[in-house]
């Protein structure tokens, strides 16, 4: 009887929008029964900025620098999705160079993306320090963005059609010093975490998802590799020449935090290889495809979709002929991964919630576009 | 055993401490002091607007075409001109730039036909109104002038 004395057994708590460890303004509604967490509900919209409305009332071209704008962690690869998919409707071929340089800055944006999560989500989970290194790594990133693009974060770096800046000299020189430099580090935050009992003892069987759970939900990116999956659609539907580099698909067996900390980091090292691969071999030629000034697609629809950091983005596009979209649909990793947080914390404790939420890696800009 | 002996000696956490004692050192130091130390932004920063000028008459260079008013994404940017009757030629009058709104994608740089405006390395546009982020025409082609501090 004493479990039910005063009917206090149950007790729904709010978690966010302001909790630091929403990653931005997830409100997540948590029932708990004592330590336990027996449901969560997620509430989104915070952040809702309109986004896909916005397209409707852009030109193609003037609608580029918005996407950047919805996963801020990894502005490159939302330009590249949504360049691909304008590219894929309006039938212009991107030329080899622009294609390279674009496989290049995409993957350092990758690696960028990890270690805002590493940082991040170790700090969730109690580890303070690797948000200053990752950080400080991260740093040498953005200045080759801003070197080449004259932005840091909201990098605006591609145009539909291939590329609107030439490299910058000294480009390839700096690309393969940040390559140098992040493969030891990332030896380094192993060291700090992988062995550390607080970090294994906080993360392992936590928040297990099965690599069928996974499909289910649509999950994508690390977190369904993690489960063990081999699905990268970098290497199933290869886009913008990555068929061209050799790069392993690192998998993980149980699905479970420890394991997609595991992968991502992994997944760093092979974003390292394939720029190497590149910056070496960055072929000579125009970077601009032929497109027109005024981008008057036919009538149609098109959906290309790319890896990025955190899964699979995303780009439906329909033309009814004019200068402007007449509906652009974003499928978000984010949102899609987000699904599972419910899955995954049931039974798990508050304090377990916290390293759920930041392993799935979530970008409120995203979510809530 | 093995295992045994670092779980009671701590070993998994002392060899992530030495990490972090080791980036004790201060060549390791990497804050950038702020606004003593001003930072030394890339050559194609896209920062504040710049409307560039003539160097040796001081006249705008601008052809007030409005390409880049067609191009800016937010239409922050108003441009009026009139037809000077002697040259037959459009002549700016009024250009203005609403850095409030402004997310610095260079699009109208790039749409510039003659290189008139700019987006250069300037990036301090705080102001003490929502008036003073909208830059007029003197603004744009003399530029802001952010007060720098004395340490």
């Amino acid at each position: 009887m004493a479990d039910t004395f005063l009917d206090s057994t149950e007790l729904v708590l709010n978690m966010g929008p302001q909790h630091p460890s929403t990653h931005g303004v997830l409100r997540v509604i948590v029932k708990l029964d004592g330590e336990r967490v027996i449901g969560t509900e997620c509430v989104i919209g915070y952040l809702h900025r309109g986004v896909e409305k916005i397209g409707e009332n852009r030109t193609y071209q003037q609608f580029a620098p918005y996407v950047d704008r919805m996963d801020y962690v990894a502005s490159v690869s939302n330009g590249l999705g949504y360049c691909l998919a304008v590219e894929k409707l309006i039938g212009v071929e991107v030329p080899p160079r622009a294609q390279a340089v674009r496989v290049i800055l995409t993957e350092l944006n990758r690696i960028a993306s990890h270690l805002v999560w590493l940082g991040t989500h170790a700090l969730d989970v109690g580890a303070l320090t690797p948000l200053f290194y990752t950080f400080r790594e991260r740093e040498d990133i953005l200045n080759i963005y801003e070197k080449y693009c004259g932005a840091r974060l909201t990098t605006h770096a591609f145009r539909i059609g291939g590329l609107q800046y030439e490299l910058y000299e000294g480009f390839e020189d700096e690309v393969r010093a940040v390559c140098d430099t992040i493969l030891p580090k990332i030896d380094e935050y192993e060291q700090l975490l992988t062995g550390n009992r607080i970090w294994v003892g906080r993360l392992k069987g936590v928040g297990i998802l099965t690599a069928e759970e996974c499909k289910q939900y649509g999950v994508t990116g690390p977190m369904l590799r993690a489960a063990g999956v081999k699905w990268d659609l970098r290497k199933a539907q290869p886009y913008s020449g990555y068929e061209q580099y050799d790069f392993e698909i690192p998998v993980g067996q149980n699905g479970d935090t420890f394991d997609r900390y595991i992968v991502r980091l992994e997944e760093m090292r092979q974003s390292v290889r394939i720029i190497r691969q590149a910056v070496d071999r960055i072929p000579d030629g125009p970077i601009m495809g032929k497109v027109p000034k005024v981008i008057k697609p036919p009538v149609g629809e098109v959906y290309v979709s790319i890896e990025a950091p955190k899964g699979e983005l995303g780009y439906y596009i329909v033309s009814d002929g004019s200068t402007q979209p007449y509906r652009v649909r974003v499928r978000p990793p984010s949102f899609v991964n987000l699904q599972a947080l419910d899955k995954m914390a049931r039974g798990a404790l508050v304090a377990d919630l916290v390293a759920i939420i930041g392993t799935i890696d979530i970008v409120l800009g995203e979510v809530d576009r | 055993m093995r295992k045994l002996l670092r779980t009671i000696f701590l070993i998994d956490l002392i060899e992530g401490l030495w990490v972090t004692f080791h980036y004790q050192h201060p060549k390791y130091r990497c804050t950038e002091q702020y606004p003593a130390e001003r930072p030394k932004v890339a050559e194609r920063y896209r920062g504040a607007p710049r409307l560039n000028t003539n160097p040796e008459t001081g006249e705008t260079l601008c052809i007030a075409c409005n390409l880049c008013a067609l191009a800016c994404p937010e239409k922050l940017i108003v441009v009026s001109s009139e037809r000077n009757e002697k040259t037959r030629r459009k002549e700016l009058t009024t250009f203005t730039f609403d850095t409030s709104r402004c997310m610095f994608c260079g699009l109208c740089e790039d749409a510039c036909p003659v290189d008139a405006l700019e987006l250069t390395q300037d990036f301090e546009l705080a102001s003490y109104s929502r008036e003073g982020a909208i830059w007029d025409r003197q603004m744009l082609e003399e530029g802001p002038r952010p007060t720098k501090y004395k340490f």
